[in-house]
Parts: structure tokens; sequence; C-alpha cells
């Protein structure tokens, strides 16, 4: 029996009482390569988010397999690029998990920052300031520090944006060895194609699951026309959803305490 | 020899006053310059002029009730700041605004609060002491105070060093780590007031914030690494207040501005000479490697 690194139990997500991610069921294998495709506002982001725990479910639950440990790729980074950093300081944030805020970095950890560095092609680029590095760089940068994190569940948000050809290349490989190495991955790609090349699960998502499983089937003509036609505007005045186990029945017609208890909680302010 | 003995020694060495002003204003280098840097990195800059009028109305209550007693002005001034930095900073956290008009908002009300309770029985020489302060007036209880708010700040910098670089660098990445980011920052702001309130005594509320920025500013324009960019904010610190000491003693200048002047000069030099200063950056340019 395979295990689940990550279960969805009936989870929405979203800001301000809209769904972004709406009464999402299921669960992400152990183990798995996962590409998470959808139109712009399918709630991608969001689902990272939301495993992550930077974002609070307004309802349901994310269950992560217990210890396990997170290392999460953010699409808009708040890095500070002006900074006055070395690569290697970015980099060494990786090993947050292993020494905590107070744990010395040894000799191995440095050998483990430059060989992380080399292996997404940065070799001896620890000395450079991070305000020199170009988009790719930067991107390939972050990747190290995801390397370095050593982790079980990898979430990566759009990972290659502004990263060249061959690097895109270099990076499927690096996500392939994490594959092998029974790490659970979720990617976020817009690429069709590379996600039919390289990715064996396939989640498409347009707010609600249009479908999730192995990528040929997930990826057919109809079920990507259904995820084109969903609608990505919110809706004002869109009605209050009701679950179908919801046994309010004789209340019905106004909003009772029950209700606002689900959906009212205010996420904060929207993230891009 | 005996010129220069004069010049630069005798002053301290012949006067109690000077000794302790030279002390004082050292430890407060020490401990503000490094929290100076991170302001400046947090792009909160001036959240500390903000802070330095908002301990105001503590300060004065404290004056109001027990006269020009240190302790009560600066548990007042450290409550004030401590209200404004954490209602501030709340504010900015859990609402959709940002910090810097939170924290105009709160210091506004704050400073307000602050000039009402002076006017209500004192005159503007009262004000004046407690905006500029006296650093030749230092008794022990003050150095004391200077000391403890000194080692407190070093101490919170070494444990939460990381932290705070990290919160400064990348602090969504933090936030997937560690639930330290909020926590440390509202440690970082709580260390910005109690530099401040430790100053004013010596510098007064204004001035005390020069110590804190000028020399990190300055610090800025010489190296491209934090820990080095502490160490020289602090050098230019020191340097700093014992320039204006020197300046005020032989001039017969108050010696708040004396000692914030010679941070402002060593400021106008980095600008021009720092290694990542302007002339640096035009006349070296015009050489470039190949690769």
């Amino acid at each position: 029996m395979t295990t689940a690194c990550l279960t969805f139990r009936d989870l929405t997500l979203g800001y301000n009482s809209h769904p972004a991610i709406h009464h999402l069921n299921g669960a992400v294998r152990k183990g798995s390569l996962t590409a998470v495709v959808g139109a712009n506002g399918s709630g991608k982001s969001t689902l990272m988010k939301g495993i992550v725990g930077v974002l609070k479910p307004m309802e349901g639950a994310v269950v992560r397999m217990p210890g396990v440990r997170t290392a999460y790729l953010p699409q808009q980074s708040e890095l500070d690029r002006s900074f006055p950093a070395r690569v290697v300081d970015l980099v060494s944030l990786g090993l947050w998990p292993k020494r905590g805020m107070l744990g010395r970095y040894t000799k191995e950890d440095r050998e483990a920052v430059s060989k992380a560095l080399m292996a997404v092609g940065l070799g001896g680029f620890e000395k450079r300031p991070i305000d020199t590095l170009s988009g790719g760089q930067l991107q390939r940068t972050l990747f190290a520090r995801v390397l370095l994190q050593d982790a079980d569940l990898i979430l990566l948000d759009e990972p290659f944006n502004a990263v060249d050809a061959k690097t895109v290349g270099d990076l499927i490989q690096l996500i392939k060895r994490w594959h092998g190495e029974e790490r659970t991955i979720m990617v976020v790609v817009h690429d069709l194609d590379l996600v039919r090349q390289n990715f064996p699960e396939t989640l498409l998502l347009a707010r609600q699951p249009v479908a999730w499983g192995d990528t040929k089937d997930t990826l057919r003509p109809e079920n990507l026309l259904k995820a084109r036609r969903f609608h990505e505007a919110w809706e004002e005045n869109a009605p209050w959803c009701e679950p179908d186990d919801h046994d309010h029945g004789l209340d019905h017609d106004h909003h009772d305490h029950a209700h606002d208890h689900h959906h009212g909680h205010d996420s904060g302010p929207r993230a891009a | 020899m005996d010129a220069l003995y004069g010049l630069f020694i005798a002053p301290f060495a012949d006067f109690g006053f000077m000794q302790r002003a030279l002390f004082g204003s050292l430890m407060l280098s020490l401990g503000a310059c490094p929290v100076g840097v991170f302001l400046m990195l947090r792009r909160m800059s001036l959240s500390g002029d903000a802070m330095a009028h908002a301990i105001l109305p503590g300060a004065a209550a404290g004056f109001l009730l027990y006269g020009l007693d240190i302790l009560p002005m600066t548990v007042g001034g450290l409550v004030a700041g401590l209200v404004v930095a954490l209602g501030a900073g709340a504010v900015s956290r859990f609402t959709i605004q940002r910090e810097d008009a939170s924290m105009a908002a709160f210091y506004l009300i704050s400073l307000a609060v602050g000039v009402l309770m002076v006017s209500i029985r004192g005159s503007s020489v009262d004000l004046m002491h407690v905006l500029f302060g006296t650093v030749l007036a230092l008794n022990n209880e003050a150095l004391i105070l200077i000391g403890g708010i000194v080692a407190v700040t070093l101490v919170c910098l070494a444990i939460f060093w990381r932290a705070l670089v990290a919160e400064c660098l990348d602090p969504l990445f933090l936030r997937s780590v560690s639930r330290m980011g909020s926590p440390v920052h509202f440690i970082f702001l709580g260390l910005v007031v109690l530099n401040l309130v430790g100053g004013f005594q010596a510098l007064g509320t204004l001035l005390s914030v020069g110590l804190m920025m000028l020399p990190a500013a300055a610090a800025r324009f010489w190296t491209v690494r934090v820990e080095p960019m502490c160490v020289l904010a602090v050098l230019i610190g020191f340097a700093s207040c014992v320039a204006g000491l020197l300046l005020s003693y032989h001039a017969s200048l108050p010696s708040g501005p004396a000692i914030i002047l010679s941070a402002g000069v060593v400021y106008f030099v980095s600008i021009l000479f720092g290694t990542r200063g302007v002339l640096r950056a035009r006349i070296v340019h015009h050489r470039h490697r190949t690769a």
C-alpha cells in the first residue's frame, strides 16, 4: 500500500471569503512527482501557499505526513536583492532546518553549500554579491537553497520563469534526481509539453480540480477545454457555498452564524 | 607633542565629565550603530526618527511627575516607544497597511500627546532639554542604564542574528521554515526603542537617531556584507563621538550636535570616497575586464 505524503480534506483556500481553491479532496502519494497546471488565477500558487502554511485554510485542512520537511520556492519571492549578502549567504539559509537559528555552520555545511551550487551550475559563485546575479542565476541560486534544505516535500512555484532552455534542462534533471530519491515533489508549470515529457502525474486546476492523476489522462483535450471555460473573476454576489451534507435545512433562508463561521474568515491582504 | 596632547588627550584626562561623556557615548555607539545598520537595510531609516518622536510623551510624563530624573523619564519613554513600535508593527503585520503609514500615524499621535503634556507644566527650555539632551551631564545612573541597554542589545543581536538577517533578506522563506519571523521583527523594534531611550539623556530624543543612522548610512558605502558593515558603523560611531566631544570642548559648542555633525562629515566623505561611493564608481568604471 502506498502512503500519502499530503492529504487534502475538503480544502478551501482563498482571499476575502472568495475561494481560490474550492473543496479540494485527495492525496499526494509519497515519492510522487506532480505537475500542477491551470490558467491564471486557477489557484495553483494559492494551493502551494496553503500546503506550506503561509495561507490558512478557510475550510477543511491540509494534512501532512508527520515529520515531513518541506521546501518551498515561491513564484514571487520576497527576496530583497539590494540586501548586502553574497550567494553563499543566501544559499546557506537552506541550512535552517538542519542548524536552526543558533547552530554553527560546520565545514561539511560549507562543503554542502558548494556542492549545491555546483549542482545548479553555479560553482565558484559563492562570493558574488546577490545584486550582481541575473534573473536566471538567481533562480538557480534559490534552487540550490532548496537542494540544501534536504526536504521530503518540495514545492516549486513556476521555477522555470526567466530561465534559459539549457538551464531548464539542468533543473529538470535535478527534479528527476529528487524524484529518484523518493522525495515528494509538486511543481507549478505552464509549459504543457514540458509536463507531458517529464511529469508522471498532473493536477489540472480551475479553482476546483478538473482532473488529477496520470499526466496522459489528465491532459486530454476535453479536460483542457473544461479548464479553459473556467471563469477567472470573482463574483461579488456569488451565493454562499453550502456543503451538501449541511443539516441546517430549517434556517436555510437566512445566513446563520454557523455559516459565517465557515466562510467569514478574512485571510488578510490578497497576495499576488 | 604637548600641543597634540593638549588637543586630543588633555580634555579627557583632566575632566571627569568629559570622561563620562566619552564613556557613555562610546557605549551608546556600540549598541545603536548595528541596530541602525539593520534599520537602514530594512528601509526603515526614517522609522528611527519617528520612534524618537514617539518616546516623547513617555519621557514627558516622567518629567512632569518626577522632574528631571533619569529613571522615570527612561521608563516612560520606553513604555511609550514600545506601545508605538508594537502598535505600528502589529497594524502592518496584520492589516493591509504598510509599516511606513502605520508608523507615521502612531508616532504623530504620540508626539501630539507629548507636546501637550510638556506644555501643561513646562517651559520651552524643558522641552529643549528633553529633545536635545546633554551628554556632558551624564551621571552614574545614566551610565549604568546605557551599559545595561548596550549589553541587552548585543546579546539579542548575537542570539537573533541569523533570524534577523533572514527576515531582512527573504521574509517569505523564513516564514516557510520557521515561526521566528514576527517575533524577531518585534524584538528588533524593541531594540530600536531601547537604544533611542538610552541615547536621549545624552543626546536627546532627536539626536540619538543621528548616532544610530548616520554611521550606518556611511558604512553602506564601504562594504557589501552585513557583518563588516556593522563593525564599520560602530567604528564610525566611536570616531564621531571622540571628534564631536573634542570639538565641543575646544569650541564651546553643544556636545550632541557636535557628535552628530562629526558623523555627518564621515557620511559625506563616504559618499564621495567610499569603495561604493560616487568617485570610485565614476573613475574605475572607465576600465573593465574581459569577463
